[in-house]
Parts: structure tokens; C-alpha cells; sequence
């Protein structure tokens, strides 16, 4: 028996054949009970609101916990000799990550939870206070990093608000939403976020979490927390289907989304299901003008982890050819959690070397637009 | 082969008022050949739609009390809108009968377009008569009743070639579990329908008294399309289109799966059997990758899971064909199958009188090798529902 490993494949040239990688997922925030995280927020928040945050303080969809596989959904060896919690030690990020995998870029996602705040006001101060930490404590250190811009998604102005604040800072890459919203976000209540995001070219990334005021599915509320991991590719789904269906990008041509921690194998299926859907309901949405495939392939793309793992390469392979070759995969790694997927083991082995190269950076890199 | 005739002058009156079933023409051929050529082989039809068409369908079943309280407050039924009417989903042309009545309500329509193009042996009717939606129990309990009692006089009675799906209150499982006790030895109902949208997840131990029963009477629980629980039919809210709606009912599939796997229903009820029905399946690769990898990694969560999560879902559950989903290149179907790697998990159904595919000969999208065709026409249905 031989193993068929695709050395061979790699550019013969003399010259250096590191494989380039873009993390297009790091976490560098987690809403947990953390004195360093409330310390943040008091540290940059606007000091009219600092009263605001220490008397109520977080008031979102309170009712739909479950208890994590471990500590802040940590790897176990994240916990930095600082005594910070895991993600938020720049120092002990840069060894465990950028400079161990030789990182070219690492996008960071602040799992802040400003968007879920029934507070809209409150929680658009929250997002300026985690986009100013952002940029003083992140990007003006590490050259190899950007970030996803926190904004209050269920207020559209306000969201507007502070995309045309900072959009304009060359750290900020996206304006961050989660999964779990109060409506679909194809629905026109968030337009006009969409609108600001593309004056900047800023294209929107949908990370996993959340929690909408609905049940955690269309079924009713799980009780397990591998339900609740396991339940957030419904969700993007819904998402998906919703910005399909409700012709944003009739109407808004040049918007790019990401599908941030969802997985990705679901993306074909979906599709398949909305075009058979759609040529016989075709009469409710006069407005699209093309098959739902066609926008899904032309407007999203999705990051990789956690990775669907098929037992068998032949069905990763018939994967990435339903998928044009995974031309819209970016490679990510979710650190500092704890279902982090690893940049040497996480592709099948046998990949052909330019298609691992397009998804562990040179996609990202042009989605994002790095050099 | 007789003559190309018109169907319109065929008949005396016309039985539909939506236009013409494709399927009128091929019903002039030779019903009885088994050279029939969209059937050169058995075929069972695990989805045929027997619907209550209005209240007063069930009037004759239902106590006095109930009858005064339906008409002095006029209530007409669960008032769901999981098949819109006039969506080309809901009803096929050639299904909606004469005389105001709802696609699906019509046994001589199921017996014409329905059984004969296929020359099916056995069709599974699922009603999608939504009890469950009805927030006030013991209605919902007795309209379940009404509703088996028309399904044995008008469709299983008159047509033995049918087995019917037990209509049963599923917001109140011990309530629900006495509806498949008291029909459950009739020997043409052969299974329990839930909608798929439920106000609580499948696999909770809230339903442990409807599956104990299910087992009890060797019936097999159909996951069905649909369902009105009050909830939002994504988890992140209501979408603005039933186009929506209706493709994503593939998701609220897979939450189910998940539930009934992670909660233990297999665990606690090693022999039930679970049909998912009008789900389609493309989907379920890609939800066994997802689910065996979150295992692996959350296991000490949900230790009773002993195997992976794939493992079950091979062994318990089979899923209807229709809506098989629309792939740009047709060989993406059989990728899909044996991403699945069974050869018994498929069942072919039309799902009449919904909307699907133009004709007959679309029914099912691709050639298959054997096993896998007997199987997936006739095989596996026999075999799960022990027909």
C-alpha cells in the first residue's frame, strides 16, 4: 500500500513553498463572566454610559443557556500565563497562533454581544467601546491583523452610525452580525446597514451564536448544548434563504457575505432545495430576476470551520465539486475554542495543493482585500 | 396503445378545476400492465395526501357538544397555512376537486393520479390535518378521533391499496398515545404522523408516552412536512415568503434529527422506526458529517449516544423522496446517495397532490443500479412498514 500523498504536485521551483494561511475567524472577545471583559467595556465606553453599564448592564434574550463543552468554549491550553482570559493576551495569541502557523493575516471576530441587547442604544455604545478596544489594543500592534467591525445589527441607523464612524479605518474588514437575529436579515429593517457597509466595500460577516428571541430551532427550544452547536447551521440557512428571497442583492448587486463558524457543507443541498422551490413559487418574488443557486454562489462565502469531516476523500472531493472547487471557502480556525481546527490537519490530506492554497489564504485574501 | 384523445372530451364532467393533470392523458394507457412505462417494476408511494377538506367533513364524528361548539362559534379547523391554497405546491394541476373542495380530498383523484400512473401496489396517505395547532386540548383530541374514523370510512375501507398515517394531539402525548391504542390494531394504519414543526423538539423525554405506544402497536412515527405550533419556522424568526417557508422546511428536519438522536429516543425506544416525509433528502449527508464530528468532540454531553450519531440515523430513521431539490448536474443525486452510504434508507413517494416535477417520468430523477431501484421504488418501504 502506498500513501498518495500530493508532494508532487507542489511548484518544483528552488524557491520557498510555504503554504500561505489567512485565519479568517479569531476571537479576541467572549461575552463570559470575566472581571477583564466588563473591564474592557468600562475602559472605552462613552463615560455618559458607564452609569448605564454598572447599575442594569447586559439585557439581551436572557433564557436559552447551555452550559458549554468547557470553560469560555476554551481549548484547555489557551488560558494565558497572564491570567487574562483566552483569546484577549495579544502577546500569547501572536506565540499560540499567528508566529506557530506563520500566519500571513488573522481576522478577528469580538463575540461582544452588542447586537442582542434589547437596549438598542446601550448596545451601540457597547459596539463602539469593543471597535475602539479593537483598534487600540489589536490593530495598532499587530501589522498581520484585522478586525470585524461590532455594530448594533437590529438598529439599522444605529449600525449605519458606526459603520460610517470607522469605515474608513483601514483595520476595519467587515461589519460583524451573528446568526441568531430577531427577523431574517434579508428583511428590509437592516437595508440600511447594508447600504453603509458597501459605501466602505465592507462586506458583511455572519458569525455563528446569537440568540433572536425565538427558539433555538423551528422546532422549539433543545435541550442538549451539542444541540445547540449543532442547531446554528439551521439558522444560517434561514439566513441564507432570507437575503436570497428577499432580493437584497437585486438590490444591493455588489453585497458580499461571509458565513462565519456554520460550517459549509450544507451550502449545496440548500441550494438545490431553494431552486426547486423557487421555479415552482417563482410568482411570489417577481423581483428575482436569476435561480437562488445563482445569487448563493455569487454572494456568499463561507469559512471552513468546523470542518464537515466526510469518513470517506471521495466525498470531500464530490463536496468541493458541488461547491465550484471551493472557490468560496476561506480557511479559519476559530481560536481560542475549543472545537478549533487545526491549519495542518483540518483539509484532507490528499487536497490538490492549489485548491489548499486558494482556501487556506489566497480566497480570503481577495475577499478581504489584503495584499 | 389506444389513440391520443383528448382528455377533456373523455370524460363526462370535469373532476378538477385547476387545470388538467399531465398524468389524464397517460391514464388512457393500460392501467393494469406492469409494462406500464414509468413502472417496470413495484412501486409503493410513501407520501399521498388524504386531506379533511372542511370542518363539516368530520361533523359526523364528533360528539353533539362539539358540534354546537363548532357552529355557534364558528370555528372552521386548525386554520394552518403550511400549504397556502393557491401555491403550485400545495396542489398539482388536474388536484384541486370540483365543488370548493381542497387538493388531496378527493379519493377518485388519488385512485386516477395518484395510484394508477404507477400502477402502485400500496400508497401511504398522510393527513396533514393539524390537531396539534389547536391550543385547546381536548378539541384537539377529539377532532384527532373525527379524523381517524373518516380516514377508515372514506380512504381505507373504500381502498384497500391504502394504509393510512393516525392523526394524533402530539401537545399531549398520553392523550396522543390513547388515539394509536384505540386505532392502532386496525391493520391499514401502519404509522403515526407528527408535523415537523412541533412546539417542542421530537427528542424530548416529553413525548416518551407517544413513542411507548407507537412501539407497542409496531407503527412506525412519519416526521411530516409542516405543522403550526405558533413558533417561527426558522430559528431566526418569520420569513417574509412561503418560498421560504417551504425550502426551509429542510432545516427544521435536521433540527429534528438532531434532538431525537441527542436526546436519547433510540436509546430509550431501541425499536422504533421514524419516517421523515416531505423533507426531501439531499440534505443528510452533509447533517450526518456535521453530527458524527460534533459527537466525537461533545460526547460526555450526551453519554448515553454510544455510537455515532450516523450510525443511528442509518438504522431508525428512512426518508421520503419528494421534493428531491433541483442540482444543476443530475449525477449530484447519486452523489448524495451514497454519501449516505446505505442502500436502505430511501423511500420513493410523489407526495400528491403536491407539486413537484412535471411528469410522471420525473418522479424519480435518475437511473439507479439495483439494488438500489427495487429499493428505493418498493423495497424499503415494504420492508420498514412491514407491508
Amino acid at each position: 500500500m502506498t500513501l498518495e500523498l500530493e508532494l508532487g504536485a507542489r511548484p518544483a521551483t528552488g524557491a520557498k513553498t510555504r503554504l500561505a494561511i489567512i485565519d479568517t475567524d479569531i476571537h479576541n472577545f467572549d461575552v463570559y463572566d470575566d472581571p477583564i471583559f466588563d473591564q474592557v467595556f468600562l475602559n472605552y465606553l462613552a463615560p455618559e454610559w458607564v452609569d448605564h453599564h454598572k447599575m442594569i448592564g447586559s439585557r439581551s434574550y436572557y433564557g436559552g443557556a447551555y452550559p458549554r463543552a468547557q470553560p469560555n468554549a476554551a481549548r484547555t491550553d489557551s488560558w494565558p500565563p497572564s491570567g487574562r482570559p483566552p483569546g484577549t493576551d495579544l502577546d500569547f495569541m501572536r506565540e499560540q497562533l499567528l508566529d506557530a502557523w506563520d500566519m500571513d493575516y488573522g481576522i478577528l471576530n469580538p463575540l461582544a454581544g452588542v447586537g442582542g441587547q434589547v437596549n438598542r442604544e446601550y448596545g451601540a455604545q457597547l459596539a463602539r467601546a469593543i471597535n475602539d478596544y479593537q483598534i487600540a489594543e489589536w490593530l495598532e500592534h499587530e501589522p498581520r491583523l484585522r478586525a470585524s467591525m461590532a455594530v448594533n445589527y437590529e438598529d439599522a441607523e444605529l449600525a449605519a452610525e458606526e459603520i460610517h464612524r470607522l469605515g474608513n479605518h483601514d483595520g476595519f474588514v467587515q461589519v460583524l452580525l451573528v446568526t441568531r437575529t430577531e427577523e431574517p436579515l434579508g428583511r428590509r429593517k437592516y437595508w440600511k446597514m447594508y447600504e453603509a457597509a458597501l459605501e466602505y466595500d465592507l462586506p458583511i460577516g455572519i458569525h455563528f451564536g446569537g440568540g433572536g428571541s425565538h427558539p433555538l430551532t423551528a422546532g422549539g427550544w433543545p435541550s442538549y448544548y451539542i444541540e445547540d452547536h449543532c442547531g446554528m447551521p439551521q439558522a444560517f440557512q434561514a439566513q441564507v434563504a432570507s437575503f436570497v428571497c428577499e432580493g437584497v442583492f437585486e438590490h444591493f448587486p455588489e453585497l458580499r457575505v461571509a458565513i462565519i463558524e456554520g460550517g459549509f457543507a450544507w451550502f449545496p443541498s440548500l441550494a438545490w432545495r431553494l431552486d426547486q422551490s423557487w421555479q415552482r413559487l417563482r410568482a411570489e418574488v417577481p423581483y428575482l430576476k436569476r435561480a437562488p443557486s445563482e445569487y448563493m454562489q455569487e454572494h456568499f462565502w463561507l469559512t471552513t470551520q468546523p470542518m464537515e469531516e466526510p469518513r470517506h476523500q471521495r466525498h470531500f472531493e464530490q463536496l468541493l465539486e458541488q461547491m465550484d472547487g471551493g472557490s468560496h471557502l476561506m480557511f479559519a480556525t476559530d481560536y481560542p475554542h475549543w472545537d478549533f481546527d487545526s491549519p495542518d490537519r483540518a483539509l484532507p490530506a490528499t487536497l490538490p495543493f492549489e485548491t489548499r492554497r486558494k482556501i487556506m489564504a489566497e480566497n480570503a485574501r481577495a475577499f478581504y482585500k489584503l495584499p | 396503445m389506444p389513440t391520443s384523445q383528448p382528455a377533456s372530451s373523455a370524460g363526462p364532467t370535469p373532476l378538477s378545476v385547476n387545470g388538467r393533470s399531465p398524468r389524464l392523458k397517460e391514464a388512457a394507457l393500460d392501467r393494469s400492465s406492469k409494462q406500464h412505462p414509468t413502472s417496470p417494476h413495484r412501486v409503493i408511494d410513501c407520501d399521498i395526501h388524504n386531506e379533511v377538506s372542511s370542518i363539516e367533513d368530520l361533523m359526523p364524528y364528533l360528539a353533539d357538544y362539539w358540534r354546537d361548539y363548532i357552529s355557534n362559534s364558528a370555528f372552521t379547523g386548525p386554520g394552518t397555512n403550511d400549504y397556502p391554497p393557491g401555491a403550485p405546491t400545495s396542489a398539482r394541476p388536474g388536484s384541486v376537486p370540483c365543488g370548493g373542495r381542497t387538493a388531496g380530498s378527493s379519493l377518485q383523484l388519488v385512485q386516477e393520479q395518484a395510484l394508477a400512473p404507477f400502477d402502485t401496489d400500496i400508497g401511504i396517505l398522510n393527513c396533514t390535518y393539524r390537531v396539534q395547532s389547536i391550543k385547546q386540548e381536548d378539541l384537539a383530541v377529539d377532532l384527532a378521533t373525527a379524523a381517524n374514523r373518516w380516514q377508515i370510512d372514506e380512504w381505507l375501507t373504500p381502498e384497500q391499496r391504502l394504509r393510512g398515517s393516525l392523526v394524533v394531539p402530539s401537545q399531549t402525548p398520553a392523550r396522543a398515545a390513547d388515539e394509536i391504542r384505540r386505532f392502532g390494531d386496525h391493520p391499514q394504519f401502519v404509522q403515526v404522523i407528527l408535523p415537523v414543526r412541533s412546539y417542542i423538539p421530537y427528542g424530548s423525554r416529553f413525548y416518551d408516552p407517544l413513542y411507548a405506544a407507537a412501539v407497542e402497536r409496531d407503527l412506525v412515527v412519519g416526521i411530516h412536512f409542516g405543522g403550526a405550533p405558533g413558533h417561527p419556522p426558522t430559528p431566526v424568526g418569520w420569513p417574509s415568503t412561503y418560498l421560504e417557508e417551504h425550502a426551509g422546511m429542510a432545516q427544521v428536519f435536521q433540527s429534528q434529527v438532531i434532538s431525537i438522536i441527542a436526546e436519547g429516543v433510540f436509546d430509550r425506544f431501541p425499536d422504533l422506526r421514524m419516517a421523515l416525509i416531505e423533507g426531501g433528502f439531499i440534505w443528510m449527508p452533509s447533517l450526518m458529517w456535521r453530527l458524527d464530528k460534533e459527537w466525537k468532540g461533545l460526547r460526555s454531553n450526551t453519554p448515553w449516544v454510544r455510537r455515532p450519531p450516523s450510525d443511528y440515523i442509518r438504522d431508525h430513521f428512512r426518508l421520503t423522496v419528494q421534493p428531491v431539490g433541483a442540482p444543476p448536474e443530475p449525477r449530484y443525486i447519486l452523489q448524495t446517495i451514497e454519501q449516505m452510504e446505505s442502500e436502505t434508507m430511501l423511500m420513493f413517494a410523489t407526495d400528491y397532490p403536491h407539486w413537484h416535477y412535471d411528469d410522471d417520468d420525473d418522479a424519480w430523477p435518475v437511473a439507479l443500479p439495483e439494488p438500489l431501484k427495487s429499493n428505493i421504488w418498493s423495497e424499503n418501504a415494504r420492508a420498514f412498514y412491514r407491508l
